[in-house]
């Protein structure tokens, strides 16, 4: 799904392609955010990365660090890289629908 | 979003030649940093750097006390001025260096940094490859046994090189 397609779900994005506000996140837009990254299909695992994203952020403002994501999540690690291939913290926050990632653990 | 800059570094290299804790850690967490955002990731142990895969000493780094002008009194946990020098001479007295290293690793905890062997586990899952250096082995008497069970391989130099074809080299 193109930008343009992503647009139409009334979302508004950065000009990184992260949403300005969590509150407009639905599942729609995850799945086509994620399609956009190349993740044909969003499991029940990849939504309870995205969940715990989504939690994390609420309660504290930013996304988890890897470290703190694999431990309370429940997804270990090498789960974790297959899920979002190619960049876990930040395409898993994209599709989340929060803040790109600041840390660098 | 992916990166679409074709200068986008896609591959690093990492050389580690340090055995003390603020020398191992600049290499695992520019590892760690570099698969985080999809880079292929490599790290080179080699001399003292070997502390860092040795079963006996992963867990045991410690941040020199002595001869480090850097070091200062500044230490969060100390409350001191960060120009407050830390004098060699208390860094000689025994178990300074191991409260030193026990107070820097308790701020990198809180950091979410983990300790050195959970770091190379972290790493190895997450797809970057860790090394020892032949040379250093031999001269250190070790053996591949002797080191941690996430150590990928030991190379040469030469092998170091060819596995490290398109990458950026990073000596820290």
């Amino acid at each position: 799904m193109s930008q343009i397609e992503i647009a139409e779900l009334n979302v508004d994005l950065d000009d990184q392609g992260y949403l300005t506000d969590h509150n407009q996140w639905t599942k729609e837009i995850a799945v086509a955010i994620a399609g956009e990254e190349g993740i044909i299909e969003l499991t029940d695992r990849h939504f309870v990365v995205i969940d715990f994203m989504r939690k994390e952020f609420k309660e504290t403002g930013t996304g988890p660090s890897i470290r703190r994501l694999t431990k309370q999540s429940g997804v270990p690690t090498k789960e974790l890289y297959a899920l979002f291939p190619g960049g876990p913290a930040k395409k898993a926050a994209r599709i989340a629908g929060i803040k790109k990632p600041e840390g660098c653990i | 979003m992916s990166n679409n800059n074709p200068d986008a570094i896609k591959k690093v290299s990492i050389i580690c030649a340090n055995g003390s804790l603020e020398g191992v850690y600049p290499s695992l967490i520019m590892a760690n940093g570099a698969r985080m955002d999809g880079i292929e990731a490599n790290i080179f142990f080699t001399f003292f750097g070997l502390n860092a895969l040795m079963k006996k000493t992963v867990n045991s780094l410690k941040v020199a006390t002595v001869g480090n002008s850097a070091l200062n009194m500044a230490m969060p946990m100390m409350g001191f001025p960060i120009t407050t020098p830390f004098p060699t001479l208390l860094g000689a007295i025994p178990g300074v260096s191991n409260l030193a290293s026990w107070m820097m690793k308790n701020e990198m905890e809180k950091l979410d940094i983990p300790p050195v062997d959970e770091f190379l586990e972290m790493i190895s899952d997450a797809g970057g490859k860790i090394y020892a250096c032949k040379l250093a082995m031999d001269m250190f008497k070790l053996k591949i046994d002797d080191l941690v069970d996430h150590v990928d391989d030991v190379l040469t130099v030469g092998q170091f090189y060819e596995i490290s074809a398109g990458s950026s080299i990073i000596f820290t």
